[in-house]
């Protein structure tokens, strides 16, 4: 038990800061338009994989550092510490292009691994549907085999960021006839092909960063099919279960800022600091969020003993997201009538609790809702029996 | 960065469960509960001692292993787990620890008879209703002898010394080692919520004590024990969870398993996040403690706060799962629920624990500004 860098870890954290720190000026802000934020972001984002800073962990033939998930963590600390988002890349690098290196032929990876790393080229994740969201294998989007192409028709929704993105994961129902887990392949798909319609879906938080995307007889190579026909779901898991360990990233102010905050607040005769009931609320809201952050820490060090992960991986999202959501209402709340003030030059700290108070619905349901992770935790890691599946092993076509 | 135990101290768990699942089943933990002439288990506490589960921290010279804390805390989750029912918290995490880091020569002569098992400890601050109060304490010393009263005080009635929180001659609340075996010394059980751990009102007139510290040890102390019982709670809060599951796995209500339900899943996914939780606090805690960080007031505080909520929940939630049956004397659950309780208030309730959380954040954070 150990809590400081050893001396690898530290020799790496030294290089990274002298790296950052030699780059100030590239470093993106949350600042400014999204437009505005992407391109710098992108520029951030080549000079990183110049210098073996982007994609840390993945092996050097694919154009990472060949280094360890640690390593990729202190990194992500270094670059957090000096304000840098991290944004636009998750989802390709994270979650696609992963899938890309597992699936795709030869030719493709040469094609289209480097440019995303550089953030050149912008991933989209397509698998949510309206009628299919926390039951993925409802999917209905359909794909036709018309000789060496496949017809893809249907509707995909919450895909974040499709209006920027070049690329796509897609996944589609390709025969209704088998039940509901097979007859689904998955593909990628370029967006500016042909019969794909971007719309962007206004969030009741007031942004719109996700999309619906419908696909209107969208021709796709055969050549761009991932696995085989039929065994999209199984595609689709792989590039999920990439996603989970990225999860339960620190989220909303700092537990310092939070307090420093609660000090400025008046409250009775004194301020909310000096309250006991928001002292105690905040140590419950503390040792769960600051709990998710030890976790992974947890899961770092197996990962660094060349174990997998343990299940406790798995529970970083269901509580941070919760937990974001009643401290920022809480703080929001204390403000009195003028917590109702959303206005980034009134609000205290630029508004940027009321912002996660809005934004927190969204965390909750957005990859796996707390009620459906709930559910794996019971079914995967202690073993409860899965509830009636009345659909199992019918043709899709005569399901509900 | 290495945030889990060694090999080695994966093999010290495995013997340390062995050992407690043959000479500590729940049958032995019922029996100290339902016999009211009994406080702990005389025959397992001289087995710890046996396998040198009480010398484990002491330094070598003084008959000890020379053992770290970390090593400690995995005996003392796996204590936590079978419901232990003996000193071992008050005469290892308190007396054992106040002597090492404050004790005089003489006073570590004590040491060895620690490591023997002929010394059990207790902590004797509270006087009566309410958190623990610096100021409020009645108990005094003058020439050198204690007089005053304390209640409630966990293994009061087994205990051979004990750690007395009282006023000096100056009036300053000060810690006082005190050796029960003498006549001025008087015992009285009390009933307590959970007699697996049995609790005592000590009446002191007269007796010889010697100053050990201040304010700083008795902080430093409660830190270090809200360190090691809250792996005693995760041990106890895994093993509720465990038996939980295993009920719902088995149990069926109209047509199927009851584990089959969401509403049962979803609370115990809950128990299993909350014992989780726990466990990353608790280890940051040890790190902590073992490497005597000045983050320690905050991250012991953490782990407090979160092993109090998760063995409450998982005990509270075992009964629950259980239904009917989980609420009979003779079944098992409330071993759990009603240790749950005693731990929770061992050393101060919850509630004070957060808001020394708050307390010793907001020192840290403003030192480090």
């Amino acid at each position: 038990m150990d809590f400081s860098d050893t001396p690898a870890e530290a020799e790496f954290r030294t290089r990274a800061q002298q790296f950052l720190d030699a780059h100030r000026d590239d470093l993106p802000s949350l600042a400014g338009s999204e437009e505005e934020r992407l391109e710098r972001q992108r520029k951030w984002q080549a000079i990183k994989a110049k210098h073996g800073f982007a994609c840390i962990t993945w092996d050097r033939e694919w154009g990472g550092a060949g280094g360890t998930a640690m390593e990729a963590v202190i990194f992500r600390e270094e670059e957090a510490r000096r304000g840098v988002p991290d944004a636009f890349f998750g989802i390709g690098l994270g979650l696609c292009i992963p899938t890309i290196i597992r699936y795709a032929s030869k030719e493709q990876k040469q094609q289209l691994v480097a440019p995303a790393i550089r953030g050149e080229q912008i991933w989209c994740q397509l698998f949510s549907e309206p009628a299919a969201g926390s039951d993925l294998a409802g999917v209905r989007a359909k794909a036709v085999r018309e000789g060496d192409e496949w017809v893809l028709s249907g509707q995909k929704v919450w895909t974040s960021g499709a209006h920027y993105s070049d690329f796509g994961l897609v996944i589609a129902r390709s025969d209704p006839d088998q039940p509901r887990h097979k007859g689904l392949t998955t593909f990628f798909v370029k967006m500016d092909a042909p019969g794909i319609e971007v719309r962007p879906i206004h969030q009741m938080s007031g942004g719109m960063e996700f999309n619906e995307v419908f696909f209107n007889d969208v021709r796709v190579p055969d050549d761009q099919r991932l696995g085989d026909a039929g065994e999209g779901w199984k595609v689709a898991i792989y590039a999920l279960m990439n996603e989970r360990v990225q999860g339960g990233k620190q989220r909303g102010i700092s537990a310092a800022e939070t307090i420093a905050l609660a000090r400025r607040t008046p409250a009775g005769d004194a301020t909310l600091a000096d309250d006991g009931a928001f002292r105690g609320a905040f140590a419950d809201w503390y040792i769960r969020t600051r709990g998710v952050q030890l976790t992974r820490y947890r899961t770092l060090t197996a990962m660094s003993r060349g174990q997998t992960p343990g299940p406790e991986a798995s529970i970083g999202k269901l509580v941070t997201a919760f937990e974001l959501q009643e401290m920022s209402r809480l703080l929001v709340e204390a403000q009195g009538l003028y917590g109702l003030v959303d206005d980034s030059e009134l609000s205290m700290l630029r508004a940027e609790v009321h912002h996660d108070l809005l934004h927190a619905p969204g965390i909750r349901i957005a990859g796996g809702t707390d009620e459906i992770l709930r559910n794996i935790i019971a079914e995967r890691v202690l073993g409860l029996p899965k509830g009636p599946q009345p659909e199992k092993g019918k043709p899709f076509t005569l399901t509900k | 960065m290495n945030f889990d135990f060694s090999e080695d101290q994966e093999i010290l768990r495995g013997e340390a469960r062995k050992f407690l699942e043959a000479r500590c089943p729940l049958a032995l933990v019922r029996g100290v509960l339902e016999d009211e002439g009994r406080s702990h288990d005389a025959t397992l506490w001289q087995g710890l001692v046996d396998q040198g589960w009480t010398a484990l921290t002491l330094p070598e010279e003084h008959g000890g292993l020379g053992m770290s804390r970390t090593d400690l805390c995995v005996l003392a989750e796996e204590l936590g787990r079978v419901l232990a029912p003996v000193p071992f918290a008050s005469t290892v995490y308190f007396l054992a620890e106040a002597i090492m880091l404050a004790g005089s020569d003489i006073q570590r002569e004590k040491l060895p008879a620690i490591a023997s098992g002929e010394c059990i400890g207790c902590l004797a601050i509270d006087e009566g209703a309410g958190e623990p109060s610096r100021k409020k304490v009645e108990a005094r010393v003058q020439n050198g002898l204690l007089s005053g009263i304390k209640q409630p005080v966990i293994d009061g009635l087994c205990a051979t010394d004990a750690l007395v929180w009282a006023r000096d001659e100056s009036e300053t609340p000060r810690l006082f080692l005190a050796s029960l075996v003498h006549e001025g010394v008087r015992r009285v059980a009390i009933d307590s919520l959970d007699p697996s751990r049995g609790i005592a009102r000590l009446e002191f007139s007269g007796v010889p004590v010697q100053p050990i510290g201040g304010p700083e040890l008795l902080d430093r102390l409660l830190d270090g024990a809200a360190v090691l019982l809250a792996f005693e709670q995760i041990g106890g809060a895994d093993r509720a969870l465990e038996q939980a599951v295993a009920f719902a796995k088995e149990r069926s209500a109209f047509g199927r398993e009851i584990g089959s339900y969401q509403a049962i899943k979803h609370k115990l996914a809950d128990a299993y996040v909350h014992n989780q939780i726990a466990r990353s606090n608790a280890y940051y805690g040890i790190w902590a403690l073992d490497a005597d960080s000045d983050e320690l007031p905050h991250a012991a505080a953490a782990a407090r706060v979160s092993a109090c909520q998760a063995m409450w929940y998982a005990a509270r939630e075992s009964i629950q799962t259980h239904g009917g049956i989980g609420f009979t004397w003779e079944a098992d659950q409330h071993l759990f629920y009603r240790r749950a309780l005693h731990l929770n208030m061992a050393i101060g309730s919850p509630r004070m624990w957060r808001d020394r959380l708050f307390a010793a954040l907001e020192m840290h954070d403003g030192d480090s500004n």
